[in-house]
C-alpha cells in the first residue's frame, strides 16, 4: 500500500515518462521484500528472545547468542559434524530400510482388494501406537546402540510408508490399467509401465512426509536409547552441566537440518518427468 | 476426393461383432440393477456404427463389453467369430483424453503399443501418426501442457499407431467445446475413409449420430435394448442442412420421444 | 478377466483369517526361539487381564487422555484462528512460515529440558509438548483449507452484499471445513503419539509411563505388550471417534466424492 501511494506521488511529481521506471521500481521492490519480510521476523523474533534473556539474568534458558557461541565450541570439539552424521546415519538405514519392505508389500495389497481387507485392521491398530513405545523391545532385541535406534526409525516409518503406498495404488485411475491392458501388455509389463510411473508422484510426497517422521523419531530415540547424536547431545548437555546453550544449539541444528532434508526431498518432486501430476489442476 | 458410397444393407458386409442376447446384472451391496437387456447386434466390417442414448441407459457398459473389459451375465460378443474373453490390441478403446498417460510424452504415448516393433519401424509409425491427426511439432511435449482436443487426437493417435481392427470410441468428444467438436468429427471421419476400421462410436448427442455413423443404434433408457436400428444412407460428406438429414433426425428425435421444438 | 467383486462375508474372514495367522505365528516364535523374557499371546492376554483387574490402569489412561484433551485443546484454540487468519492474509502466512518451518521438524521430544525449565517437571510440560505436537499441523491445515477454496466462492459471498468478516465466517469457514476436520484428526492423532512418548520420559503416570515403569520394576513385558496394544485400540477409538464427526451432515458434503 505504501508502494502505490509513493508510486502516484512520483508518477505527478515526474510525469508520464517516470511512470514506466516507477512500476520496475516498485516491481522489483516488491520481489525483494517477498525475500526480506519473512527473514526480518525471524530477525525480530530472535530479537525478542535476546532481549526477553538479557532482563532475566538468572534465567537458565540461553539467548541466541550463547546458542550461536554452543555450536562454535561443538565445532571446536569436533562434535557437531560427529554428532550431525550420527544422527543421519541412522535416520538413513532406518529410513531405506522402511522403503525398500513397506513399498513394495504396499503396492501389492492395495492392488489386491482383499489383501487390503486382511491386513487393514492390524494396520489400524498398529498406527497409533509411537514408535517409541516400542523402546522396551527395542532394546530387548537390539541393546543400547545403533541398531535399536535403526529398528525404531524403521518402526516409525513402516506403516506411514505402506499406507502410502496402498493409497497411490488405489489412487490410480482405472482408464490407466484398462488402457494398458488393452495394449497387450502382460501383468509384469503393466506393472513397469503404467502402474510405477502412476504412483510415483504420490509416493514422492508420502517419502517427504515419512522422511520428516523418521527425523523426529530419530531425535526422540537418541534422548534414549544410544550415546551419540543431537538427540543424545540435548539430554546429555543438560544431565552433565546443565549447558542450556548447547540444548538449545542441538535444537536448531536439529530444525535446520530437518528443513535441509525437505527441501531435498522437494526438489526432487520437480524433476520433470514426475512433475506430470501436479500440473494437473 | 472422391464421394464415399455408404453401405445400404449390413447384410451385403462380412460381421465383424455379433451380439447374441447379452444382458447385464450389476450386484452391489445387495442392490442389483440390470442394466443391459436382451442386445442383438450385428455389426458390419469396416462399418461405421454409433450407439445412441440418453446418459446413464447402458451403451457404455454394452461398449465396455464389447471391448473385452466386462464379463457378461448373459449371453455373448463374438468378433471375428470367437467369443470376447478380455481385452485385446487388435480391439483399442479410446477413452475421453484422459485416458492419455502423462508421464509420456506425445512421442511415448503414441509409440505405447509398439514394444514389439524395432526401433527403426516404430518411429516410422509414431512420425506418421503424430502427422496424421496433426499434432507436429508436440512431439515432446507432456499431455498436460496439451488441450482437451489435442489429448483427444493424441489419444486416437496412440489407438491407430497399433492398427487394429476395431475402434470403440466412448463420447470421446463430451469434454470438448462444441467448435473443436465440429472439427474432431471431420478429423475421425478423415481418418476413418483413409484407415477403414470398424469403429463403434457411443454418443448422446443425436446430431453427432446422425453426421458420423452408416447406422444409428437407438437403445433405450435403462435397462437398455435396442429402440431402433436407423440407416443414415447418406453419402459422405453430409450436408446437414440437406432435407434427407434433417428428416432422419428428426425421425430418431421422435423416436425417443423428443419434441424438435424449444 | 476382470476381478470379481469380494463377497460380503470376506470382509471378516479375510482379517480375522490374517490375525489368527500372526497370532499363531507369534506364539509359535516365542516356544521356538525358548525366550523366557518375550512374551506370547497368551501372556499378554493374562497380563491384560491383571492390568484391567487393577484400578491403576484407568487411572493410567484417564491422565493420558486428560493430557490429551487439554494440549490438543489449547491447540485447536490458538492454531485454528491463527490457521484461519493466514490462510486469509496470504502476506502473513508468508511471513511467519519460514520460521514455522524451521520449529516444526525439532521432535516434541527435544523441547522436553526447555519445557522442563518453563513448567517444571509433570504434567504441564507434558501437556504443552503435545501442545507443539498438535499446534503445527493444525495451523497448516487450517491455512490451506482457507487458501483452498475457490475464489468462486468468495466471490459469490461479497456479490451478496457480505462484510468481508462474514464472507470468512460464513462462506470461507464452511467451505474449508472438511479439510479443517481432516486435519485436526490428524492432529489429535499426532498429540496420542506424543503424549505416550512424553509419558515414557518427563512424567510418572500415564499409558507410557506405564509400559517403561513394567519394564523397568521386573521386566514385565507382558505388561509393556499390554500397554502398547491399549495405546493402539484407544488411539484407533480416537481417530474413528472424530470420523463420526466427519460424517456429520453438513460437514460431509466435502466427502461426498469419496466412495
Amino acid at each position: 500500500m505504501v508502494f502505490s501511494r509513493l508510486y502516484f506521488c512520483l508518477r505527478g511529481l515526474l510525469g508520464p515518462d517516470s511512470v514506466k521506471t516507477a512500476k520496475t521500481l516498485q516491481s522489483r521492490a516488491f520481489s525483494l521484500l517477498v525475500w526480506v519480510r519473512p527473514i526480518a521476523f525471524i530477525g525480530v523474533l530472535l530479537a525478542i528472545w535476546q532481549i526477553a534473556v538479557s532482563r532475566h539474568p538468572v534465567h537458565l534458558l540461553p539467548g541466541p547468542l550463547e546458542v550461536v557461541g554452543g555450536i562454535a565450541d561443538l565445532a571446536r570439539r569436533g562434535l557437531l559434524l560427529k554428532y550431525v552424521i550420527a544422527s543421519l546415519f541412522r535416520v538413513t538405514w532406518g529410513f531405506a530400510l522402511a522403503v525398500v519392505l513397506a513399498i513394495p508389500l504396499g503396492l501389492t495389497i492395495g492392488w489386491f482388494r482383499r489383501a487390503e481387507m486382511a491386513f487393514n485392521p492390524i494396520v489400524q491398530i498398529l498406527r497409533p501406537i509411537s514408535p517409541l513405545a516400542w523402546i522396551p523391545i527395542a532394546i530387548l532385541w537390539f541393546g543400547v546402540g545403533d541398531l535399536a535406534a535403526i529398528f525404531l526409525i524403521f518402526m516409525g516409518c513402516f506403516l506411514p510408508l505402506l499406507l502410502t503406498a496402498i493409497n497411490a495404488v488405489q489412487s490410480v485411475p482405472a482408464v490407466y490399467i484398462n488402457a494398458g491392458r488393452n495394449f497387450g501388455l502382460g501383468p509384469l509389463d503393466l506393472v513397469y509401465r503404467v502402474l510405477y510411473p502412476a504412483v510415483i508422484p504420490q509416493l514422492i510426497v508420502g517419502l517427504r512426509i515419512t522422511l520428516g517422521i523418521a527425523w523426529l523419531v530419530v531425535v526422540a530415540a537418541e534422548m534414549i536409547a544410544v550415546s551419540s547424536g543431537l538427540g543424545f547431545l540435548i539430554v546429555d548437555a543438560r544431565n552433565a552441566g546443565n549447558r542450556y546453550d548447547l540444548v538449545v544449539a542441538g535444537m536448531v541444528l536439529i530444525g535446520l537440518i530437518g528443513l535441509l532434508l525437505d527441501m531435498g526431498i522437494r526438489s526432487l518432486e520437480r524433476v520433470k518427468s514426475f512433475r506430470w501430476s501436479y500440473s494437473e489442476d | 476426393m472422391s464421394v464415399m458410397e455408404t453401405f445400404v444393407t449390413p447384410v451385403a458386409l462380412k460381421t465383424k461383432l455379433c451380439a447374441e442376447h447379452v444382458s447385464m446384472v450389476f450386484h452391489r451391496d445387495g442392490k442389483t440393477t440390470e442394466v443391459l437387456n436382451d442386445i442383438n447386434l450385428e455389426v458390419g466390417d469396416g462399418e461405421f456404427l454409433c450407439l445412441l442414448g440418453p446418459s446413464g441407459c447402458g451403451k457404455s457398459t454394452l461398449l465396455s463389453a464389447m471391448a473385452g473389459f466386462l464379463t457378461l451375465t448373459g449371453g455373448h460378443i463374438r468378433i471375428d467369430g470367437e467369443v470376447v474373453r478380455g481385452p485385446d490390441p487388435r480391439r483399442i478403446f479410446v477413452f475421453q483424453e484422459r485416458g492419455v498417460f502423462p508421464w509420456l510424452t506425445v512421442d511415448g504415448n503414441i509409440g505405447f503399443g509398439l514394444f514389439k516393433l524395432p526401433r527403426r519401424e516404430r518411429e516410422r509409425r509414431i512420425a506418421h501418426y503424430v502427422k496424421m491427426v496433426g499434432l507436429q511439432g508436440f512431439e515432446k511435449t507432456y499431455p498436460p501442457e496439451l488441450s482437451g482436443g489435442m489429448k483427444q487426437r493424441l489419444e486416437v493417435a496412440r489407438a491407430l499407431a497399433v492398427n487394429p481392427d476395431m475402434l470403440f470410441l466412448d463420447e470421446p468428444f463430451g469434454a470438448l467445446d462444441s467448435i473443436t467438436r465440429l472439427i474432431m468429427r471431420g478429423e475421425l471421419l478423415r481418418i476413418w475413409e483413409a484407415e477403414r476400421k470398424t469403429i463403434i462410436f457411443v454418443t448422446h448427442d443425436i446430431d453427432e449420430a446422425v453426421q458420423l455413423a452408416d447406422r444409428v443404434v437407438v437403445m433405450s433408457a435403462r435397462p437398455a435394448s435396442v429402440q431402433q436400428i436407423v440407416t443414415i444412407d447418406i453419402p459422405h460428406p453430409r450436408d446437414i442442412s440437406s432435407p434427407r438429414y434433417l428428416e432422419l433426425r428428426d425421425g430418431i428425435f421422435k423416436q425417443i420421444g423428443l419434441a424438435h421444438r424449444i | 478377466m476382470t476381478i470379481d467383486q469380494p463377497r460380503r462375508w470376506e470382509r471378516f474372514f479375510w482379517p480375522v483369517l490374517v490375525c489368527a495367522l500372526l497370532l499363531a505365528l507369534w506364539h509359535y516364535c516365542v516356544i521356538w526361539t525358548a525366550t523366557r523374557i518375550f512374551p506370547s499371546p497368551l501372556d499378554v492376554e493374562r497380563g491384560l487381564a491383571e492390568l484391567l483387574r487393577q484400578n491403576v490402569l484407568w487411572a493410567d489412561i484417564g491422565d493420558s487422555l486428560r493430557r490429551v484433551a487439554i494440549g490438543f485443546g489449547a491447540a485447536v484454540l490458538l492454531g485454528v484462528p491463527l490457521g484461519l487468519m493466514f490462510g486469509w492474509y496470504p502476506a502473513a502466512n508468508q511471513v511467519v512460515n519460514p520460521a514455522m518451518q524451521i520449529i516444526r521438524p525439532i521432535s516434541p521430544i527435544a523441547w522436553i529440558p526447555v519445557a522442563i525449565i518453563f513448567f517444571g517437571v509433570g504434567d504441564n510440560a507434558a501437556i504443552f509438548l503435545i501442545f507443539l505436537g498438535a499446534f503445527f499441523p493444525i495451523v497448516v491445515s487450517c491455512t490451506d483449507g482457507v487458501s483452498n477454496v475457490p475464489s468462486i466462492s468468495r466471490r459469490a459471498g461479497r456479490n451478496f452484499g457480505l462484510s468481508p468478516f462474514h464472507v470468512l465466517a460464513k462462506v470461507v469457514f464452511p467451505a474449508a471445513l472438511p479439510q479443517i476436520i481432516v486435519g485436526l484428526r490428524i492432529a489429535l492423532g499426532i498429540a496420542w503419539l506424543v503424549v505416550v512418548a512424553a509419558e515414557m520420559i518427563a512424567v510418572d503416570s500415564g499409558l507410557g509411563y506405564l509400559i517403561i515403569d513394567s519394564r523397568n520394576s521386573g521386566k514385565r513385558y507382558d505388561l509393556v505388550v499390554a500397554a502398547m496394544l491399549l495405546i493402539g485400540v484407544i488411539g484407533l477409538a480416537l481417530d474413528l471417534a472424530f470420523r463420526r464427526l466427519e460424517k456429520v451432515k453438513s460437514v460431509r458434503w466435502g466427502f461426498r466424492d469419496e466412495s
